[in-house]
């Protein structure tokens, strides 16, 4: 089989991220299919801290560090500077936590997307905020623990559907990306690379230390995301046309995703229940939304 | 060519010939005509510039910082809610080392919602790291562009022009527009330095340590204190081609007074004439313009009051619990030093008043 992921590597050794951490996969393949030619901002995250202290950087692109309601305006401006100055082909991207796409950065993000920048948003979702130590966010899934929504007192709230929403602005693409699926992954940032506009990437990303799992595992955890169908791999296009990239024949009950976290230690059967039903729901959904763009 | 205009158009029309290249803007009372001719302007091709609907001034600010990082003249412009909705964004462009150029027209801030003239807004940014100069006139609302972006692009700090709602903002005066090759000749294109540059990838803003993020403020403090130098200096310039003069601060009949009101922006024009009709009642009186607030001209001020009797600060703006905050600067600043007046300081014409 011929591999099509490139040798070149823009992230070196030297970065300060945790031992399986999945954000740190998805950076590396993520330029791996950007190349030398990128520019990015992160803002206040995990990753801002995982590109080392000033002077180094693990990262061999520019790095602009942003406040953190602000990547995507930020983004905005760096390619608006960037044209201005006759440097149109440079990709100019944007690469936040959940905490900074789904909360205090929506507001930011929706209005790049409305206004089709033609720069690209990155966000690895590790579900929390994890640089402040683990607490909840609205991407955190129903019936995760975190440290404010500690032992009996859980998560109560589904995800935020960020998907949807970004469906919503009709921007002219998107798509969910896994660690576990380097190829897609790689094929569907290539892909976003010939359209100019706004480029939306979703990344579920495994956080050994606020999931509570083994650190060997991340890879195996967002394949099990991916198999049973808690966080299905699709692309989406001028906010209509969905492509599902994988399709599970046999797909595996969401239970066996989620005992491999110490984060769901809390739940009964009635709330895994709920968990599968809702995995379940939103799969039903996606392949209606696939056969039927107009509905 | 003389032309008469707002203090807002002449803004507009000072970002037209500064060549800025990335505006991007969020609606607000008094500064809103700015924008939407900004915007006209871009639209017509007259100004080559993107200009960025942004959805909030936080975002303004932020996309403002993004093209300057990449070596762009960039502007925007706000005021009152919107100058406080940035803050954060404030102190990011002045350690990030940035020449952002911003206009803020000072208005009151709510609640009691006041859309008039009021210092409260731009001082409570007092310590961002942004130079802030007080304009009195349209003309000088247009030259201080032009200068700021020179002066900030040699000092690497932003600067953020104030001048007062609807007394300058909305009221017609003529101002005097160069020939745009003149000013091309006093200002011209990009700056140089670090830069985003892909063939020369470099990590901006992350994690510092104690030592040198220590180091870092203290560049900016020396770099605030250079730039009484750089101003001066480009205050000079200026005057040799457009024929204008400008400083940190402006006397009017002060080398004989012996009594001295100390005002800001249009309020200086209102003490000039009250200098005018006390001096005819036999009184000995002259005004001080405090033009340049951060760095905050303390040198100047100390040699115009030394030798006088008694200041008096006008103060259009309050620090609660304390008293009007350009008052307790020339009290700080003449504190300990030998031959000054007795100083004491008004609060008036709040929110318009
Ligand atoms: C305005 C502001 N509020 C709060 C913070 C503190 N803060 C820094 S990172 C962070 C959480 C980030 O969460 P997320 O975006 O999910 O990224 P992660 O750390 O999980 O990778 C918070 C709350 C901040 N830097 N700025
Ligand atoms: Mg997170």
């Amino acid at each position: 089989m011929k591999m099509t992921i490139p040798r070149e590597e823009l992230m070196t050794k030297g970065h300060t991220g945790c031992q399986g951490c999945g954000a740190m996969l998805a950076m590396r393949y993520a330029l791996k299919a950007l190349g030398k030619n990128t520019m990015i901002v992160i803002p206040a995250c995990c990753w801002v801290v995982a590109i080392g202290p000033f002077p180094y950087s693990a990262l061999e692109v520019p790095v602009f560090a942003s406040a953190f309601a602000c990547a995507a305006s930020t983004a905005a401006g760096i390619k608006a500077g960037l044209e201005m100055q006759g440097k149109r082909e440079i990709n100019v991207v944007a690469w936040a936590g959940d905490g900074g796409t789904f909360d205090i950065g929506l507001q930011s993000l929706s209005a790049a997307a409305e206004r089709n920048e033609d720069i690209f948003y990155f966000c690895y979702d590790n579900e929390a905020y994890m640089n402040t130590g683990r607490q909840r966010s609205s991407a955190t899934p129903y019936g995760a623990w975190t440290m404010t929504t500690p032992k009996d007192s859980t998560k109560n709230e589904f995800k935020k559907d960020i998907d949807a929403i970004m469906a919503a602005h009709k921007i002219p693409y998107m798509a969910t990306l896994s660690i576990s699926e380097p190829e897609d992954f790689i094929r569907k940032v290539r892909k976003g690379m010939g359209i100019k506009g706004m480029k939306f990437f979703h990344i579920l990303s495994p956080c050994p230390s606020g999931w509570l799992s083994d650190p060997s595992d991340s890879v195996k955890i967002a394949r099990y995301a991916v198999e049973t169908n808690i966080f299905p791999l699709y692309e989406v296009e001028n906010g209509e046309k969905y492509i599902i990239n994988k399709k599970i024949a046999r797909k595996k009950p969401v239970s066996d995703y989620l005992k491999l976290q110490g984060r769901y230690r809390y739940l009964n059967e009635s709330q895994i229940k709920t968990i599968q039903e809702a995995a379940d729901k939103n799969w039903r959904s996606l392949l209606k939304k696939e056969e039927f763009p107009d509905t | 060519m003389r032309q008469l205009m707002t203090g807002n158009y002449a803004a507009s029309y000072a970002v037209k010939y500064a060549g800025v290249q990335v505006i991007a803007a969020y609606p607000i009372t008094p500064q809103t005509q700015i924008v939407e001719k900004l915007s006209e302007m871009c639209a017509a091709g007259e100004l080559k510039a993107r200009y960025i609907n942004v959805e909030s001034e936080h975002s303004a600010m932020a996309a403002c910082i993004g093209a300057s990082s990449t070596g762009a003249r960039v502007f925007t412009a706000t005021s009152s809610q919107g100058l406080a909705y940035m803050h954060e964004l404030l102190h990011w462009a002045s350690r990030a080392r940035l020449p952002v150029v911003m206009t803020n027209v000072n208005r009151a801030m709510a609640p009691g919602w006041n859309v008039w003239a009021d210092q409260n807004d731009s001082l409570s940014q007092r310590d961002t790291g942004w130079m802030q100069i007080y304009c009195k006139s349209a003309q000088e609302v247009f030259d201080s562009i032009l200068m700021a972006y020179k002066i900030s692009e040699k000092v690497l700090l932003p600067t953020m022009i104030n001048y007062d709602a609807f007394f300058t903002s909305h009221t017609e005066e003529p101002v005097d527009i160069p020939d745009a090759e003149k000013v091309r000749d006093f200002l011209p294109g990009l700056r140089r330095g670090r830069i985003m540059d892909v063939d020369d990838p470099c990590a901006f803003g992350t994690l510092v340590a104690q030592d040198t993020y220590t180091e870092f403020q203290y560049k900016i403090q020396e770099s605030m204190q250079d730039a009484k130098k750089v101003i001066t200096e480009t205050c000079a310039e200026f005057k040799s081609i457009f024929n204008r003069e400008y400083a940190l601060t402006e006397e009017y009949k002060m080398s004989d007074a012996d009594e001295v009101i100390i005002a800001t922006s249009t309020m200086f024009e209102t003490a000039s004439v009250a200098v005018d009709e006390l001096r005819k009642k036999g009184s000995k009186t002259g005004a001080l313009r405090i033009r340049y607030f951060r760095p905050f001209p303390s040198e100047d001020i100390i040699r115009a009051l030394s030798g006088k009797k008694r200041a008096l600060v006008l103060d259009r703006n309050i620090s609660f619990g304390a008293q009007g905050i350009f008052c307790q600067e020339v009290l700080a600043a003449a504190g300990g030093k030998g031959n000054m007046p007795a100083i004491s300081g008004v609060v008036l014409g709040l929110g318009g008043r």
